[in-house]
């Protein structure tokens, strides 16, 4: 029996979990925060929904895809240590910053620690997801 | 740039695997990719090491104390050429010996790992670094040892785990204990630092941690009881990379550590490493002798056996050393090799228990040899690596005067000798009384057969030209002795 106020909230808490996610992944750089408590989040996006619509219906959704989650975080963890390589600079894990000017004072750094960061967050939410998902089909 | 390859590029397979975890061909031919050119890359470093000696290379661009050095000396290039010989072989041989469960199930995902995890921890000069890599390896075996998830597996995989975990958390320890002594994770800064305090006797409790710590990962005298209870569980290629790596990779770090941090009471600390290498010796090959099964014979042989490159470490002397070395490499292909052979022995009769074998002679003489090769050497008969491994060795403890721990490596070798003609009697040459009865003759999967021939031809190519290689043995010893040389390297 699936309860309908659980479906509800699912709903509406998955986009929301998935924002916060984001935002947490983005501040994890000078701030409490990161790829991993953010991948976390992300992860429990999906697993909430699991739980209120079941596995099934979670795999059918677009971005659970565990195995390429994963792959695709090892591509940006990896990508961001050879950068500096690529740009000539020769030292391997040398951090590349980047930043773009918005309104005023402030300003959109980017660097290869976020791309870590990225890389990251979808290992483990890429992980949380492959673990929950297959303990929950177990489960039936 | 180079000195990372080793580890980045398992990494980057990995991702690669991942992508493409439908095909199993696709990731057959990606595993063979990375892993030939891990081998080509790993020799590229041995024959840069010996010419210009050991370099080092920092992450990043910090500087040494600071940031994370990656160092390679000539003892870690022998042994990242080993180790890739071994994974690519191993790679090969699991083409036709791992059922298609397993490969779907990410088998080549975690032997990158795996090799990750060891490539990592030879190389790195950092020791929470080291840390770091021992939980990758870990973590890879960890699974592995459970990849199928028989029952047998996974109760075996229970015992690997908590004493592995045990064993993390005293690494862990011992590594807080030495920040906190010294202010420093640099292995090479912890060393000048050693040398320029009077006060070491400080640094003996994190030391004694560490060498638990490691003892447990390389199977030493009372911490080895999760070898046999785990290795014999998995199947054969994976059990082979295991005893092929993950000990040695403890062993490694026991000598590196020793070279570095051991500054005062040597002797003490001698005296501790050759009674447990005497022990160790020695139980490992009473346990052998005792079995009939031949994973776990060939289990207990392993402890035996790191018995003798401890042993070669407790005599702190170039000869020591370098045998210790040689022994380690001997050991990494020998012990593969019949680990392998063994794991067709079984797909030939459909079985390990060796009371129920025989006749593998008549049947299928190319087996018998590639079991009868690795297993003489192992025993010490010349002219395969295993007797010029013991020579060295054996001729080291004459050299310092260490009769008593020197005999007791002969009587070992001998129980040896016993237990590999225990195999080879009763798997291979007994006649199986009545002759009408059937007997399994399974077809042996080709590339299974080619990796074990290759891994036998490279053993003998090992033993024939030790003349021309001892030379480098001895550099390496002598390398790990002069630990200023190593402070130099990494701090300069």
């Amino acid at each position: 029996m699936r309860s309908e106020i659980l479906k509800i909230a699912a709903l509406h808490l998955k986009p929301i979990l998935l924002i916060l996610s984001l935002i947490v992944l983005y501040r994890g750089h000078n701030e409490p925060g990161g790829g991993f408590v953010g991948g976390l989040l992300a992860g429990t996006a999906f697993v909430l929904h699991a739980m209120a619509f079941g596995v099934e219906q979670t795999k059918k959704l677009r971005l659970a895809k565990p195995f390429f989650l994963i792959a695709l975080g090892l591509l940006f963890a990896v990508s961001s240590s050879m950068i500096a390589v690529l740009l000539g600079h020769e030292l391997f894990m040398q951090g590349v910053w980047i930043s773009i000017p918005l309104f005023g004072d402030a300003a959109l750094k980017l660097g290869t620690p976020l791309l870590f960061d990225i890389g990251v967050y979808l290992v483990v939410a890429g992980m949380l997801m492959l673990v929950m998902l297959s303990i929950m089909e177990e489960d039936k | 740039m180079s000195l990372f390859i080793p580890v980045i590029l398992p990494l980057v397979a990995i991702m690669l695997l991942l992508f493409s975890y439908r095909s199993v061909r696709l990731q057959q031919l990606i595993s063979m990719v990375s892993m030939s050119y891990l081998l080509v890359h790993a020799a590229i470093i041995l024959s840069k090491v010996v010419q210009d000696g050991p370099f080092a290379l920092q992450a990043g661009g910090w500087p040494a104390p600071f940031g994370i050095t990656f160092t390679a000396d000539l003892f870690t290039a022998i042994m990242l050429l080993t180790t890739s010989v071994l994974a690519l072989l191993v790679t090969i041989y699991s083409f036709g010996f791992i059922g298609e469960t397993r490969k779907k199930a990410g088998f080549y995902v975690l032997i990158h790992g795996l090799v990750t995890g060891v490539n990592g921890s030879f190389l790195t000069g950092d020791i929470f670094n080291l840390y770091v890599w021992f939980e990758v390896m870990l973590i890879s075996s960890f699974v592995l040892i459970t990849l199928g998830a028989e029952k047998q597996q996974l109760r075996g995989a229970v015992k690997y785990v908590v004493l592995n975990l045990i064993g993390s958390v005293i690494f862990v320890t011992a590594i807080g204990l030495m920040y906190g002594q010294m202010g420093t994770l640099n292995m090479a800064d912890i060393a000048l630092k050693l040398r320029e305090t009077e006060h070491t006797q400080l640094i003996n409790s994190s030391l004694m941690l560490f060498f638990v710590a490691f003892g447990i990962k390389a199977a030493l005298f009372p911490f080895f009881f999760w070898l046999p209870a785990s290795y014999p569980t998995p199947p054969m290629a994976i059990t082979a990379f295991f005893a092929g790596t993950l000990t040695k990779v403890g062993v490694y770090v026991i000598i590196r550590f020793y070279s570095l941090f051991v500054v005062s009471d040597q002797a003490t600390w001698q005296v501790i490493i050759l009674i447990i290498a005497g022990i160790t010796m020695v139980s490992g090959v009473l346990m052998a002798a005792s079995s009939y099964d031949i994973r776990k014979i060939l289990s207990f042989h392993i402890i035996s056996q790191i018995g003798y490159m401890i042993m070669g470490l407790g005599f702190a002397t170039v000869i020591g050393l370098g045998g210790a070395i040689y022994f380690m490499v001997h050991n990494m292909l020998s012990k593969t090799a019949t680990f392998l052979a063994g794991g067709l022995i079984y797909k030939f009769r459909g079985s390990y228990d060796l009371k129920e074998m025989g006749w593998i002679y008549k049947d299928k003489p190319l087996l018998a040899f590639l079991f009868l090769l690795p297993a003489l050497s192992l025993a010490g008969i010349p002219p395969l690596p295993g007797f010029f491994g013991k020579l060295f060795l054996i001729y080291g403890g004459f050299e310092i005067g260490a009769w008593k721990i020197t005999a007791v490596a002969i009587m070992v070798s001998i129980v040896t000798l016993f237990s590999m003609i225990k195999i080879w009697n009763e798997a291979i040459w007994k006649k199986i009384p009545d002759e009408s009865q059937a007997r399994a003759k399974n077809k042996l999967p080709g590339t299974s057969l080619w990796a074990s021939i290759i891994m036998v031809a490279l053993i003998v190519a090992l033993g024939l030209s030790t003349g021309y290689l001892a030379d480098y043995f001895f550099e390496a010893g002598r390398q790990l002795l002069d630990a200023d040389l190593y402070i130099k390297t990494v701090l300069k």
